[in-house]
C-alpha cells in the first residue's frame, strides 16, 4: 500500500508543481514574477519540455490569473494557480466570482505577510484575509501533505455537493523553499483517482436541464445581474456546498488513504488522549509543536495538540470531540484581526465551544507575524503557560504575543 | 410583484439565470416616457438604431413602436430624433 510511488527529494514548491503535473490540468494561468511561487515556474518547465499538454496562460497579474481561470473552469476546464502574499490580495475581487459562480478552480497558498513594511516571510495573513470568500481553505504541516492535498483538492472541488474552489496552503519558505523526503504517487494512480471533471445539471434560461458549462449547443448564463430578489438565495446556496464540503474533504480524505496510505480528515489530533492542556493551531508550526508535545510527554506532562486542516469549512463539532476533556486550550495564530478579540483561529474554537456544558479555559498566542521564527522552546513556553492557567483556573490575559520584544 | 419567487432549493446554482430576460420588465425603471407624434415621424429610424435597449421597433407598416416593458426612458430618442416627432413626458 503505497509504496508503488518514487520517494523524491522536493521543496514544498516543487512537490506542488509535482502533483499537478501528474494531475495534468488543462489550463494553468499565473503571474510570473514577484510575489509568484517556484510552483508555476516548475510548472511552466513541464509544459515548455512538453511533458503536459497543459494551457499555461502568462498574464499580466493576479487579478488576471484568477480571472483566467474563472473562464476556463466556466468551459470546463480544469484550472489551477498558485499565488502568495499580495497577489492573493490583488485577486480579491475574483476570488469571491470563483466561488459564487461554483467554479471548481484549485490553487495553491505560500502563506506570506501582507505589506507594509514590505515583507516577503510567512505568516497567514494572506489566506486568512479570505477566509470568508467563499473558498475551501486546506492547511498544510508539510511538503508531504502539500502534494497530498494539490490532488485530493481537485475531487473535492468537483463533488457535485460541493462545486467550490479550494485553496490548500503551505507555510512560506519555511515549507515552499525547503527540502523534504516526499511519497508519490504513480502517474496512473493519480489520474485514475482524479478521474474526469464530471458537470452537475442546471435548468437553463429555456427552460432545459442542461449541463452546468459553458458551452454554444446548450447555452447558459453564469453569475449575471442578481440583484434582492434572487442574490441572498444563491448565498445561501453557497452555505449549503460548504457544509456538505466537510463529509466530502473527509470521504475524499479516506479514500485517498487507500491509494497511498495517508489518510486524511479536517484535523488532526496528536497526543490528546488523557491531555489536560492543548494547543490548537495550523501549518508547519504544528510539525515543531508535535516534538515538543513527545518531549513533555516523556517527563510525563498531560499535553496534547490537535491541528486544524480544514479552516473552511470549520469543523466546530469535531473540535469539540477532539478536546472535550481538554481543561485549557492555547490556540495559535499566525495572523491578526485588528481589533478583534484574537486572532481567526481563537475565534473560532471559543465559539465552537459557546454551546458545550464544560466550557474549557482558552487563551490565545499570536506568533510568527513576517517570519518570527518559532522554535521549540517558545511553544515550549507556551504549554507552560497553559499548565499555570489551570492552576491558576482562569485567563487573565486573553491574548499574548509570543516571540516579541517588549 | 406579487409572483411568489423561488426558494433557494429551487434555483439552479452558480447564478444560472432560469428564465430569459425578457421576463425581466425594465419599464418600471422608467420616470419620463418618450411619447410618439406620428404626424410629426419620417421614418428615418435613427430612434430605433440609437436605443440601448432595442425597444424601439420598426413594424410591418413601416411605423415605430415603443415597447413601454422595456424602456427604461434616459430619452436618447428623445434627443436623436431629428423631427422632433418624440416627446419627453413624465410618468
Ligand atoms: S427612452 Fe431610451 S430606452 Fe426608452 S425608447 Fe427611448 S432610447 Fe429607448
Ligand atoms: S427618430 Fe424621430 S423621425 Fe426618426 S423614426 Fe424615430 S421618431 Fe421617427
Amino acid at each position: 500500500m503505497g509504496m508503488r510511488g518514487k520517494v523524491l527529494g522536493l521543496t514544498g514548491d516543487e512537490a506542488v508543481a509535482y502533483a499537478i503535473k501528474q494531475v495534468e490540468p488543462d489550463v494553468v494561468a499565473a503571474y510570473p514574477i514577484t510575489p509568484q511561487t517556484i510552483i508555476v515556474e516548475r510548472i511552466s518547465e513541464y509544459v515548455a519540455n512538453g511533458e503536459i499538454k497543459t494551457e499555461y496562460i502568462a498574464v499580466e497579474s493576479e487579478h488576471s490569473a484568477m480571472s483566467a481561470c474563472i473562464g476556463a473552469a466556466a468551459v470546463g476546464a480544469r484550472a489551477f494557480t498558485a499565488t502568495a502574499s499580495a497577489g492573493l490580495a490583488f485577486m480579491w475581487e475574483t476570488l469571491y466570482i470563483a466561488a459564487s459562480c461554483r467554479l471548481p478552480i484549485v490553487m495553491a497558498i505560500v502563506n506570506r505577510a501582507l505589506s507594509a513594511p514590505i515583507n516577503i516571510h510567512c505568516d497567514h495573513s494572506d489566506s486568512m484575509g479570505a477566509r470568508d470568500s467563499g473558498w475551501i481553505q486546506i492547511y498544510c504541516e508539510n511538503s508531504q501533505e502539500a502534494y497530498d492535498a494539490a490532488i485530493q483538492a481537485w475531487k473535492i472541488a468537483e463533488h457535485p455537493d460541493v462545486l467550490l474552489p479550494v485553496m490548500f496552503c503551505l507555510d512560506g519558505f519555511v515549507l515552499s523553499h525547503t527540502l523534504e523526503n516526499v511519497h508519490t504517487l504513480p502517474d496512473e494512480d493519480v489520474k485514475e483517482f482524479i478521474g474526469e471533471r464530471k458537470f452537475v445539471k442546471v435548468r437553463s434560461h429555456e427552460g432545459r436541464e442542461v449541463p452546468f458549462v459553458l458551452d454554444p449547443e446548450n447555452p447558459i448564463t453564469i453569475g449575471p445581474l442578481d440583484l434582492y430578489d434572487f442574490y441572498f438565495e444563491h448565498k445561501r446556496q453557497q452555505v449549503e456546498a460548504m457544509k456538505n464540503a466537510k463529509k466530502v474533504i473527509v470521504d475524499v480524505g479516506r479514500e485517498y488513504g487507500k491509494i497511498s496510505g495517508r489518510e486524511y480528515g479536517l484535523l488532526e489530533p496528536y497526543k490528546l488522549e488523557s491531555a489536560e492542556v492543548a494547543i490548537v493551531g495550523l501549518g508547519s508550526t504544528m510539525g515543531t509543536a508535535k516534538v515538543v508535545v513527545d518531549k513533555l510527554r516523556e517527563k510525563g506532562r498531560k499535553v496534547g495538540l490537535l491541528k486544524i486542516r480544514a479552516f473552511r469549512p470549520f469543523p466546530y463539532e469535531e473540535v469539540i470531540k477532539e478536546l472535550e476533556h481538554v481543561e485549557v486550550i492555547g490556540v495559535l495564530d499566525r495572523s491578526l484581526s485588528f481589533g478583534a478579540q484574537g486572532g481567526p483561529l481563537f475565534l473560532e474554537i471559543r465559539s465552537a465551544f459557546y454551546d458545550f456544558e464544560r466550557r474549557p479555559l482558552i487563551s490565545n498566542y499570536v506568533y510568527g507575524l513576517g517570519g518570527r521564527d518559532m522554535p521549540p522552546d517558545l511553544i515550549m513556553q507556551i504549554f507552560d503557560d497553559l499548565e499555570k492557567i489551570k492552576e491558576k483556573g482562569r485567563v487573565d490575559v486573553l491574548l499574548k504575543f509570543i516571540g516579541l520584544r517588549e | 410583484m406579487t409572483e411568489r419567487l423561488p426558494g433557494w432549493r429551487d434555483i439552479p446554482i452558480g447564478g444560472v439565470a432560469f428564465k430569459p430576460s425578457e421576463e425581466y420588465k425594465t419599464g418600471d425603471w422608467r420616470v419620463f416616457r418618450p411619447v410618439l407624434n406620428k404626424e410629426k415621424c419620417n421614418r428615418c429610424y435613427l430612434c430605433h438604431f440609437y436605443c440601448p435597449e432595442g425597444a424601439i421597433k420598426v413594424l410591418d407598416t413601416g411605423d415605430i413602436e415603443i415597447d413601454y416593458d422595456y424602456c427604461k426612458g434616459c430619452l436618447i430618442c428623445v434627443n436623436e430624433c431629428p423631427r422632433g416627432a418624440l416627446e419627453s413626458v413624465q410618468e
